[in-house]
């Protein structure tokens, strides 16, 4: 049995397409059986609504009169630093910058209250946002200073580019040393008082493809409630990750950059995130559709969390100085139950990923697919995938007393 | 008939040093569950209880405090969820030390029980969205 992505689009468009969530593909495999539920079902869809933090935004705000050129200036967006080394009026903002005068951890643990994803938030929700500028002047951009409010829907462009999220597994965190530790992992208690983790499983767009089969540079996306597109693969992607005999990986392997356009999606799915003592971030829904080629595409979907393992680490010692050591591995099944046993000790579990609003996000977009509002893309390039020999390179200090290298 | 009520008691700098909550249960057999308290010599003090008992105890004990020259006021909710922030991520699940925070296990949706929060305010912070409000 074999489909192409065509024929399924073809399906999709007169309303016949059979779209079931990456949740319910578990259920329906377990009844049929792979051959019979590959026959059946032509998308599955995924989904994931966790914080994801190398996430942002690009603007063009328009031309002022007189002009001023806010590239190579200090621009600000409700007191958020953002970065303006692009062309005059292009600006990106990041989700974890701060304002300038926010404490951040002098007052140990910072609050974070107000950052770039909040912004970005506001923006999503249509809020005026104040801008204030100062740069140098030139012959065609005289103007040196600017105080304004933008709205989002009078912007040229606002596009949300965020260059790694969805990332394929991730590290249970916990804590061995003596005291409460603030992470981006949350709050983790001293003592191993709980175990964070932060993935959708089952429900995860790289856990339903593994082996980046059909989610490559041009799928379209559900991104932040509206239509995105994958974009490359993100950074850190780590496709030579360790995988078990299903070619799912037992640690943080594959990523994406996506990108759309932010005008057209909603405040409820790119949400302000702050991490007491850590800093900000933003929670973004991301959906993935995976057509159902195959029957191996199917047994693909068909992971459970109980497939999918995830290393422990210790993120008071181990983490902080990225010694490689793992406290064991746990499947997320076992996470879900709210308790693990690590070391010998029974551990509370909570997840930073919302599993319940990933099945909404599945459902939002296997709706989509079924009213044939949203049709597959082929990918116009695959991810570098085991073959690619990719791996993930830590940064070894060179320190600048010695003669840089040339090429 | 017997009630529970949560109240927030405020102290004048003269009443500070003076037994008052012992008053409660021995002369009004009442029961009480201290949720917060801000008590120093000299200076006024807050206290957060939540006090239970027969209603004509909890009556009579109530005008005992305010004749006494403590302010009473109601506590009617005091932490509350901003349902359309709340992602249903889970992170207050274990922050929160008496389980107000469930998860429902089918849909993994993270349902809040104010019933059993007593306002120590841990998961205002601790929640990435900032989904808790305290509400006076």
């Amino acid at each position: 049995m074999t489909k192409t992505i065509a024929e399924i689009n073809e399906k999709i468009a007169r309303g016949k397409a059979v779209v079931v969530t990456a949740a319910e593909v578990i259920d329906i495999v377990k009844e049929k059986g792979v051959a019979k539920a590959a026959q059946e079902i032509d998308v599955v869809t995924t989904g994931s609504f966790g914080p994801m933090c190398s996430s942002g935004a690009y603007m063009n705000v328009g031309h002022s009169k007189p002009r001023i050129k806010l590239g190579g200036g200090k621009v600000y967006l409700n007191d958020v630093p953002v970065y303006a080394g692009l062309a005059a009026i292009d600006l990106f903002i990041g989700v974890t910058a701060i304002p300038d005068d926010d404490p951040r951890n002098r007052l140990y643990p910072g609050d974070f209250a107000y950052g770039g994803g909040h912004v970005i938030e506001e923006l999503v929700a249509g809020k005026d946002v104040r801008l204030v500028a100062s740069t140098y002047g030139t012959d065609c951009y005289p103007r040196r200073k600017l105080e304004t409010w933008i709205n989002i829907k009078d912007v040229n462009e606002a596009v949300l580019f965020n260059v790694r999220n969805a990332y394929q597994n991730y590290n249970v965190a916990v804590n061995l040393g003596e005291r409460t530790i603030y992470t981006y992992m949350g709050v983790l208690k001293a003592k191993l008082g709980n175990a964070n983790y932060c993935s959708a499983g089952q429900l995860s767009p790289l856990l339903n493809d593994p082996l980046y089969k059909t989610i490559g540079i041009g799928s379209r996306i559900f991104l932040g409630g509206g239509v995105g597109y994958v974009a490359w693969q993100g950074t850190q992607h780590n496709p030579s990750a360790p995988r078990t005999e299903k070619g799912v990986p037992t640690q943080g392997a594959g990523t994406l950059a996506v990108i759309g356009d932010l005008k057209q999606m909603k405040p409820q799915w790119l949400v302000g995130t702050s991490f007491l003592g850590y800093g900000c971030s933003i929670t973004v829904g991301i959906g993935v559709p995976i057509p159902v080629l195959s029957e191996e595409m199917l047994a693909y979907t068909a992971v459970t969390d109980a497939d999918i393992l995830a290393p422990i680490v210790d993120y008071s010692e181990a983490y902080p100085q990225r010694k490689p050591d793992i406290l064991g591995e746990v499947s997320y099944a076992a996470l879900r139950s709210g308790r693990i046993v690590v070391e010998g000790k029974e551990v509370p579990t909570a997840s930073l990923s919302s599993y319940f609003k990933a099945v909404q996000i599945a459902t939002i977009l296997k709706e989509w697919i079924q009213r044939g509002e949203f049709l597959l893309t082929e990918p116009v390039a695959p991810l570098p995938g085991v073959e690619a020999g990719i791996t993930f390179k830590p940064l070894e200090d060179r320190p600048l007393e010695e003669t840089a290298s040339s090429p | 008939m017997q009630v529970a009520r949560k109240i927030v008691l405020h102290f004048p700098p003269l009443l500070v040093d003076q037994p008052i909550i012992y008053r409660l249960v021995k002369d009004y057999d009442l029961q009480f569950n201290i949720l917060k308290a801000s008590v120093t010599p000299k200076e006024e003090g807050l206290l957060v209880l939540e006090l239970s008992g027969e209603e004509k105890n909890y009556e009579r004990g109530v005008r005992f405090l305010a004749d006494t020259g403590v302010e009473v006021q109601s506590l009617i909710q005091d932490v509350a969820r901003s349902e359309d922030r709340c992602t249903h991520c889970g992170a207050c699940v274990i922050i929160c030390p008496v389980g107000a925070f469930v998860v429902e296990p089918r849909t993994r949706r993270v349902d809040f029980l104010d019933t059993k929060c007593i306002a120590c305010e841990l998961c205002i912070k601790a929640c990435p969205v900032r989904a808790m409000e305290v509400r006076l």
